[in-house]
């Protein structure tokens, strides 16, 4: 093996951040290999979107560090997407607009940002949305166009944070499995924050615990389920008990 | 055109038919035709005016002095306060120097300055786009800078997660979001500048839609005021109906632009 394939995607070590007098994460360090599909789970309130933006440098840090591919994390170098629990959509931009956004950010040609842009408006399903506006599309179909938008520039690393927090459960299982079909067709690596077990055990291929503030590493366990996965299969169904216990708290 | 606006130009028009219709019968009817000349006096006296001369020049060349002045203050003003709101919403050191200033100088109406500004630079065109630039300056300044201030922080991380430098936050986030505001206060400056042209005109003018109204008051030539009130009042209302022509065109995607 080259030193390149041991060098992790995301290698995470001594992470703390306060809030004045409140510790929020305590010393977390972690590493998430190349490819490699990770959820957080853990109780609400925990700090687990803290945890996300610590990592990203959207909020300061006290100690610690993160590296990506061996390096310190620089948004303007490495190619790392981040969908926000919230609709992040440009409302000036039409639909097709905002998937190219972050390829015009990063000053791709514009034959490659048209290609990537078809590919992906075809795997979510909006090709006939292409101009439409934001205020014109449902709920759904905007958290589809974030994941477009991320899924477009081709990201070596993919966070997301609860990003199906707010849909009903059809649309939530529908998105789960576009997700899937994406990230197995691109390779890319994941970080998928959720206080939902069962999507944290369909999804992943390994989840990582949390315990209440201030946050530590509870455990990490790996997700052998075979894919596609039947969330009443009783294997499935004995990992998710096995993570639920995990997180009582009471 | 759907059913409802259909409707509503209707009875506006029928408000328009009776004011009018209301008006004639009571100059007919009662002494007001002493004092008040008829609808159909006035619109006469307007295709007359269209004809022939007001003073020294025909009535097209009085509408063009009032355009031209209102057409540069306004674009001056438009300038720099986008630009003075950007500031003041973008640098904390821009906002904390300029504020204060504007929060003395804001209330003050534009109309006010006309006896400095005569003093200072006579009755010339500088006193005239002067007026005008302070009549919306301060609209341009405070909607700019709501715009600017009030961009979703979400927009603003999405963009950085996706690798934006400051500049790229600043043309690719901020300004977009901020352009329906700006047009909110294009608008309403449009306004404020139409309405300061006249007040210039009425006192530092030899010619303008102001100095007509001026010159019918002078001689008692009540159909000329008439005349030059209609076409403020026509103007005003083409002036803010291009403008938010423009902003549907422009601003599509937002909830103001529909």
């Amino acid at each position: 093996m080259s030193t390149n394939e041991k060098t992790p995607k995301v290698a995470v070590s001594h992470l703390t951040k306060r809030f004045g007098d409140l510790l929020v994460l305590d010393d977390i360090s972690f590493q998430v290999s190349t490819g490699e599909f990770l959820c957080i789970v853990g109780p609400t309130g925990c700090g687990k979107t803290t945890f996300l933006n610590s990592l990203t440098k959207l909020y300061d840090i006290d100690s610690g560090e993160m590296l990506v591919d061996g390096e310190p994390i620089d948004l303007h170098k490495h190619n790392v997407s981040y969908i926000f629990q919230e609709y992040s959509t440009m409302p000036w931009l039409n639909i097709e607009e905002n998937i190219a956004y972050g390829l015009r950010i990063k000053r791709l040609p514009e034959d490659v940002v048209r290609e990537r842009v078809d590919e992906v408006i075809e795997m979510v399903g909006l090709s006939q949305f292409r101009t439409y506006y934001p205020r014109q599309l449902s709920a759904s179909m905007l958290q589809r166009v974030v994941i477009a938008r991320a899924f477009a520039t081709k990201p070596g690393l993919l966070l997301m944070d609860e990003p199906y927090g707010q849909l009903d459960l059809m649309l939530k299982y529908k998105l789960e499995d576009e997700l899937l079909k994406l990230w197995q067709k691109t390779g890319t690596t994941v970080i998928f924050i959720t206080h939902n077990i069962e999507e944290a055990v369909y999804l992943s291929d390994k989840i990582m615990v949390l315990t209440n503030k201030p946050t530590k590493i509870k455990t990490t366990i790996d997700n052998p389920l075979p894919r596609p996965r039947k969330v009443t299969d009783p294997e499935f169904v004995e990992l998710r008990n096995q993570v639920t216990d995990l997180i009582k708290w009471w | 055109m759907k059913k409802e606006k259909l409707d509503a130009v209707l009875y506006g028009v029928l408000g328009l038919v009776v004011f009018l219709v209301a008006w004639q019968l009571l100059v007919m009817l009662t002494k007001v035709g002493m004092l008040f000349p008829s609808p159909i006096e006035v619109f006469q006296r307007l295709i007359s005016s269209a004809q022939g001369l007001v003073g020294k020049h025909p009535l097209v060349v009085h509408l063009g002095f009032s355009l031209l002045r209102v057409g540069i203050g306004y674009l001056i003003s438009a300038v720099l306060g986008i630009l003075v709101g950007l500031v003041m919403a973008r640098s904390p050191m821009g906002n904390a120097i300029i504020r204060p200033l504007f929060a003395i100088i804001r209330p003050i109406p534009g109309i006010t300055w006309m006896p400095l500004f005569i003093l200072w630079f006579g009755t010339g065109w500088i006193t005239q786009l002067g007026i005008i630039f302070v009549a919306g300056f301060s609209h341009m300044v405070l909607n700019t800078y709501d715009g600017a201030s009030r961009t979703n922080p979400k927009l603003i991380g999405a963009a950085q997660m996706l690798g934006a430098n400051q500049t790229q936050i600043f043309r690719m986030v901020i300004l977009p979001s901020a352009v329906p505001y700006i047009f909110s206060g294009l608008q309403v400056s449009l306004s404020s500048c139409w309405m300061a042209v006249l007040a210039a005109e009425m006192m530092s003018a030899t010619e303008g839609i102001g100095w007509m109204i001026v010159s019918g008051q002078n001689n008692g030539d009540i159909q000329q005021v008439l005349v030059g009130i209609i076409i403020i009042s026509v103007i005003g209302l083409i002036l803010a109906n291009t403008m938010r022509g423009v902003e549907s065109k422009l601003c599509a995607w937002s909830v103001r632009g529909r």
